[in-house]
């Protein structure tokens, strides 16, 4: 744990596309989640919490609200002056423009990549929400003498739209990466984190420029599937997947679940986040509330089953709150009746009114949206 | 020499606040959990930020290793400044004499080479026991204004309590010709809130000539303002309208916290422009569960509730299990209620376990002929299954 010889790299706009309107405005990794989080808190925290404290965040656009959810670092342990957070935007290149591929933003971070002196480079997505332990990944890699390890949970192929890899093996070996397969057996399905060694990244980071390369799975791993040692650790704990609006409803409503909750928030490997230095949540004379997770700074008057309330929400009297979520700031009014939706920062919803989506289709409010 | 400040402030936090009894056996008093979320030390170095003051020095003496841990390097107030910010002083060793901080005006004489670093024109002297959000750039305006050598903020009490009090006996146009301590016929009812503005070069002056006095009690409300008032020096009240409620007791602290969900109480901390700030536990929201049942509370982060809770203040990581009703009373960070447990009117300190179906504390019209009080579990303390604590009663860890 004292010093992993390792660094993170974060994709922090990888799977923008798939969030809709969420994103339309932010990045994957700043999308709020489970009541006070924004995705990227999950793998930042898991990266410190294994002993990983230099992590550069690659961004390609919107990033203006993840500055300022990550500021120095400080809420993570990350404001260091050895290392700590290195934001890393996507610099002009004449001709070319920003990246398109993981690998070129990947080629983009190379400055960054070359100065450091750590062996070994654990790249991860944001849209998977775990509690992982980095610090067992790094030593199956080195254990395994792998050149790759990528790391996967065994389970059903996900119904919800989406960009899945699976993984195919013979003794953890990797033989076959697949996209979107067709199936409704277990499957290995690949969690967006990947190890390799700082000198192969930098070495594949020459030849995406010399050789034009697209796409890490396509035209590295799949090329060079008998020449690299490609590996496959299981991860056995709790993960959620962010792939769609859907699936970003339905993963906030599972931390309704005790099970899911301790499995996410470990002792000893906390989430962290931002601190807002909100007064703890008020709940008022009238307020009746079930089943749901409230975040400080809310003031509950009315209303709320079955709901996740962001940080700084307010309910107020008559108002009824069924299914929902509703990020930080957001406003119901008096007497109004609000089911199945998801509402965006500082949402108002003015008094009387009635709001009703479905489980499957929850109604989506975009940010700073009067109703 | 550092950077030239106009005010810094001097924090006395080293207070033992014996009267709060196990509460603070292992912890000084500034650093005692209140309001869900803070330590009473958030109310004053918060006025500090928010009033413009970014040098604070904090004298510790009793219990300091939770108040020092909690401070650490100033950052949730934003005093984790260059040339400035917030710093721990404990006694320290010095060639000559050393010693403990011997009272209140003794710890800010045995810190003047800290002062002097920062050469200011003025020092606000605090203490670390007392809930209020007051603007001190506004009360050192008015020491300004005056011309004033002293400037003590005062509030006005019921005539019938003013014998508790510091009361200071002021002209028409605030100038302080007379300070009683507790007198039994009291002339006025403008009591001291205990936080002074003094001139610096005069202050230095007076802790020095308290210092070699035999037989000062080196206090500031017993020696230096008496001295200072027959020297004819020119010392002024300052009135401060708002809530400010010193915390140093059983009762008064689980007032303190009562009011905070109590809509007439004017203690707000919902204020934007005046936030309270504190270092905060790396905890998920709050749960909860489908057969909870909570009415007007407040309650804070990390904690779950799967029981009753009515009129309380829940503090972060709180525990509350299925079947265990709390009531009217304050349960500090890490508590866990068990199942069936019954809490009325108590304060439930930090980390403590009151287990299954015990039954702490009751209320008071159950009680009439016999003495009442707010009962008390102490930090840390682990009850054995069906405690039974009556009212004004205590139990520490020890007694486990």
């Amino acid at each position: 744990m004292i010093h992993n010889n390792c660094l993170g790299i974060i994709f922090a706009n990888m799977h923008d596309e798939f969030l809709g309107e969420m994103t339309s405005r932010r990045t994957t990794g700043s999308v709020p989640f489970g009541g006070r989080y924004r995705l990227i808190d999950f793998a930042l925290s898991n990266l410190v919490n294994s002993g990983i404290s230099t992590v550069g965040v690659i961004t390609k656009h919107n990033y203006a609200s993840l500055m300022d959810h990550l500021g120095s670092g400080r809420s993570w342990d990350l404001a260091r002056k050895r290392g700590g957070l290195v934001m890393l935007p996507p610099y002009g290149r004449p001709g070319t423009g920003v990246y398109n591929s993981r690998l070129e933003a990947l080629s983009g971070a190379v400055g960054f990549l070359s100065t450091r002196s750590e062996e070994y480079v654990l790249m991860t997505d944001t849209n998977v929400v775990a509690n992982m332990d980095f610090s067992d990944v790094l030593k199956y890699h080195k254990d395994s003498g792998a050149d790759v390890t990528l790391v996967y949970k065994e389970t059903k192929m996900p119904t919800e739209s989406g960009r899945y890899r699976v993984l195919e093996t013979k003794k953890d070996r990797v033989t076959d990466i697949l996209i979107n397969p067709k199936t409704s057996e277990n499957v290995k399905l690949v969690l967006g984190v990947t190890v390799m060694s700082r000198k192969a990244v930098l070495e594949l980071c020459d030849e995406t420029n010399s050789r034009g390369l697209q796409d890490m799975v396509r035209d590295y791993f799949k090329k060079n599937m008998d020449s690299l040692k490609i590996m496959a650790y299981e991860f056995k704990g709790y993960a959620e997947f962010v792939t769609s609006q859907k699936s970003y409803y339905e993963a906030n409503m599972n931390l309704l679940c005790d099970e899911n909750r301790e499995n996410l928030f470990i002792e000893g490997s906390p989430i962290y986040t931002k601190v807002r230095d909100d007064f703890p949540a008020s709940y008022g004379i009238d307020s009746k509330v079930k089943n749901s997770i409230v975040a400080d700074g809310c003031i509950i008057e009315g209303t709320v089953e079955n709901s996740i309330l962001f940080r700084g929400v307010t309910v107020k009297k008559g108002a009824v709150v069924r299914d929902c979520i509703l990020m930080q700031g957001s406003e119901i009014g008096e007497n109004c009746k609000i089911e199945y939706a998801i509402t965006d920062k500082n949402v108002v919803v003015s008094e009387y009114k009635a709001v009703s989506g479905t489980r499957d289709y929850p109604i989506y409010f975009a940010k700073g949206k009067k109703v | 020499m550092l950077r030239k400040k106009e005010c810094i402030a001097m924090l006395l936090a080293g207070g033992q606040g014996s009267r709060l009894k196990v509460l603070t056996e292992n912890i000084a008093k500034p650093a005692i959990p209140y309001g869900g979320k803070y330590r009473i030390i958030d109310f004053p170095l918060s006025n500090c930020v928010n009033s413009g003051i970014d040098t604070v020095g904090v004298l510790t003496q009793y219990q300091p290793l939770v108040l020092n841990e909690y401070i650490g390097g100033g950052e949730p107030w934003d005093l984790d400044r260059v040339g400035g910010g917030v710093h721990v002083l404990p006694p320290y060793q010095k060639t000559g004499k050393s010693d403990w901080y011997k009272g209140t005006a003794n710890a800010i004489y045995q810190n003047i080479p800290f002062i002097d670093r920062y050469d200011p024109e003025y020092v606000l002297v605090l203490s670390g026991d007392h809930i209020y959000k007051m603007d001190y750039n506004s009360m050192l305006t008015e020491h300004k204004a005056r011309s004033a050598d002293c400037t003590i903020a005062v509030m006005e009490v019921p005539m019938d309590e003013a014998s508790r009090f510091g009361i200071m006996n002021a002209k028409e146009d605030g100038t302080i010709y007379e300070f009683e301590e507790k007198p039994k016929n009291p002339k006025s009812n403008l009591a001291s809130m205990g936080i002074y503005i003094f001139s610096w070069k005069k202050m230095r002056k007076y802790l020095i000539d308290d210092e070699n006095d035999e037989k000062s009690h080196k206090d500031f409300g017993h020696d230096i303002i008496p001295a200072m008032l027959n020297k004819g020096e020119k010392l002024i009240a300052y009135r401060f309208e708002g809530y400010w409620k010193d915390v140093g007791t059983i009762d008064s602290l689980w007032d303190a916290n009562m009011d905070l969900i109590n809509p007439n109480v004017p203690m707000n901390l919902h204020d934007k422009n005046w936030k309270i700030y504190s270092r905060n536990p790396a905890s998920p929201p709050q749960y909860i569960s489908e057969k909870a049942e909570i009415e007007d509370c407040m309650i804070s982060d990390g904690s779950k509730v799967y029981g009753k809770v009515n009129f309380s203040v829940i503090y972060t990581n709180v525990t509350i299990e299925e079947g265990a009703v709390v009531t009217d009373s304050i349960v500090m960070p890490g508590a866990v209620i068990k199942k069936d447990a019954v809490v009325e009117y108590a304060i439930i300190g930090e980390n403590a376990v009151v287990s299954e179906k015990s039954k702490i504390g009751g209320r008071p019209e159950n009680y009439l002929d016999k003495e009442w009080g707010v009962c008390v579990v102490g930090p840390d303390a682990v009850l054995e299954k069906g405690t039974v604590l009556e009212p004004a009663g205590m139990i520490g860890k020890e007694e486990n």
